[in-house]
């Protein structure tokens, strides 16, 4: 199949997606399930990409993801609430600093260029660490940002440990999908750029990367920046889906759940990490609820199943996933029509050979 | 003729320890030039420390009359040469036809006609174009870690003992592609334990003690030495 060919019918596809959601949206109950598991579904999918992006493609063991989705939630909260609506959300701190309000889509892309800001600050010194120590760096600057945000000096800015509220947020599920989608297709690119294949060298063996001329500190740099770019947007989506901000929703807990879709769809794999982002909202926000309530069946009282439990499933899933599936669902393979194609060309063509014989 | 690689007075350490202390040798244009020595005499520290990796603490390194010494890997590798390195190091996740490009990073013309050129000369690479290079055998990686630094289209390539771990007919091989890529006129600064097949390939050999160089000569001088005989040649004094 010629390369043409196969961007039309990405293209198509993509297009046919759309106008399904768009069709579901007007036919089913806004409040239905299935909504809320798409739009939380694509953040993730962002989010999880641009994991996969500094962990599965340049090698960088990062554990900051939450620390940059939340810049880029407040990033976006403090820049979108209506100039109206100042004074009764910074009840405590005079209405705030801010007394401006821009664009939604100003909004986003600020909340992506504050993060990337940060990112390359803190990569200055954090990317001269290698793999556990730059996860410990990063994970300990995530929980700072935090605390640092929940800050009572910095309440004129953030509001304190009290709710960011009232700015504008999206109805459509199609918003998600447009926003994660075109961000996601920039990572794509940046990964099959000669940047990306920089990355995968650097992922593969420094020392040899570096023989060829390729400028370690730079390109760790590079991928960081970015990575941390669209999560600050993927941070901006997920606020405006929660319609509420608070420091203390992006604890670590928040990283690990991002790194558990990340390991599930397969380390270095893009549609992995969208697939398994799916995967895994279905499973937390709808199917494996019911772990968390208390269950009668008649009289009888199914043990375990209590608040909480569901963590301890996920928990076993994911030694299960390390020890027994370590490529995950799609390995470091993408999935593509090409590939479904020759999928079955080959296996016709494996049943042809076994009727010849 | 002309040097197009002039190392004076070269000193590399790592931490205190000193690894190659105050050494000089040249590297006339179109020739092999073979540095051999025991294991821990600074041969891969000066090679190293050549193409940037590490920095010497002292000394110049002139590559076609313009110092290099100290400056980064990447602004060095632009001024062509570059340094296949010890243990092959492929990109294993990579496939051989991107470890090619990636061997070109710093080149921002067609890669088409080089690519061709390194098929020609490994055409079992060219069969394995899309396979990964991890799941190369030992003789087609080393073959891919030459084709690599090839494509950068380097004056001096630099060898780190390509005969590491390899079986002696694919060892053979790897001496042909040397004299080959040779024949095609580039420089060769070839390091290697094997002496023997070095300083048979080689023009010129510099023999390396505990970060000195102690001897020099021709190839066949010193494969002709009584001293290098029965230090690398495994031949006894007559």
């Amino acid at each position: 199949m010629t390369k043409k060919k196969e961007t039309i019918i990405n293209v198509a596809l993509i297009a046919g997606l759309l106008v399904i959601l768009y069709i579901m949206e007007q036919l089913m109950n806004p409040t239905d399930m299935i909504f809320t598991v798409l739009k939380k579904g694509a953040i993730y999918a962002l989010v999880a990409v641009s994991m996969n992006l500094l962990n599965g493609f340049t090698g960088l063991f990062s554990l900051g993801q939450a620390g940059f989705m939340l810049l880029g939630a407040y990033t976006y909260g403090i820049l979108t609430i209506p100039t109206e609506q100042r004074e009764s959300v910074y009840q405590y701190f005079d209405g705030g600093i801010v007394q401006f309000a821009v664009p939604v889509a100003i909004g986003i892309l600020a909340a992506g260029v504050v993060a990337a800001i940060f990112a390359y600050l803190i990569g200055l010194p954090v990317l001269r660490l290698k793999s556990d120590y730059l996860a410990i760096a990063t994970l300990g600057f995530a929980e700072i940002i935090r605390a640092v945000f929940q800050w009572d000096k910095l309440g004129p800015l953030t509001n304190g440990s009290n709710l960011l509220r009232s700015y504008p947020t999206f109805k459509s599920v199609l918003f998600p999908f447009i926003v994660s989608g075109i961000c996601i297709a920039v990572i794509v690119m940046l990964i099959n750029s000669t940047y990306g294949r920089a990355f995968k060298a650097i992922r593969d063996d420094e020392i040899a990367a570096e023989a060829m001329g390729i400028n370690l500190a730079h390109h760790k740099r590079i991928a960081f920046t970015v990575s941390s770019f669209f999560a600050g947007i993927s941070g901006a989506l997920l606020a405006m889906y929660q319609t509420t901000i608070q420091a203390s929703m992006f604890k670590s807990a928040m990283t690990y759940e991002i790194l558990l879709i990340v390991v599930i769809g397969g380390i270095g794999s893009v549609t992995g990490s969208c697939i398994s982002s799916f995967l895994f909202i279905t499973c937390s926000e709808w199917i494996l609820r019911f772990l968390d309530n208390d269950t009668y069946i008649g009289d009888f009282h199914v043990p375990l199943l209590r608040s909480g439990f569901r963590k301890v499933v996920f928990s076993i899933i994911i030694m299960i996933i390390v020890l027994f599936f370590r490529q995950g669902i799609m390995g470091t393979k993408e999935f593509s029509v090409a590939g479904i194609r020759n999928f079955f060309v080959r296996k016709s063509n494996k049943e042809k050979g076994r009727k010849l014989q | 003729m002309s040097n197009v690689l002039e190392v004076k007075g070269l000193c590399v350490s790592y931490g205190g320890i000193q690894a190659v202390k105050d050494i000089s040798f040249v590297v006339p244009k179109g020739e092999v030039v073979t540095l051999i020595g025991a294991n821990g005499a600074g041969k891969s520290s000066t090679l190293r420390s050549i193409v940037g990796l590490v920095k010497p603490t002292l000394g110049s390194v002139l590559l076609n009359g313009k110092e290099i010494a100290g400056k980064t890997p990447e602004s060095i590798v632009s001024q062509g040469i570059t340094l296949v390195p010890e243990g092959r190091r492929v990109f294993a996740d990579l496939t051989v036809l991107e470890n090619l490009k990636v061997g070109a990073y710093l080149r921002k013309d067609s890669l088409d006609e080089d690519i061709r050129w390194c098929y020609d000369l490994f055409p079992r690479l060219k069969e394995r174009s899309w396979q990964l290079a991890g799941t190369l055998s030992g003789g087609e990686q080393q073959m891919l870690a030459i084709a690599r630094a090839l494509m950068s289209r380097p004056d001096v390539i630099m060898m780190d003992e390509p005969s590491l771990g390899l079986a002696p007919i694919v060892v053979r091989g790897v001496f042909d592609i040397i004299r080959e890529i040779n024949r095609q006129g580039k420089t060769i600064l070839l390091v290697e334990q094997n002496a023997n097949m070095a300083l048979n390939a080689a023009h010129h050999g510099y023999v390396m003690e505990t970060g000195r160089i102690t001897l020099s000569g021709t190839g066949k001088e010193l494969s002709e030495n009584d001293s290098v005989k029965a230090a690398y040649l495994g031949k006894a004094r007559k």
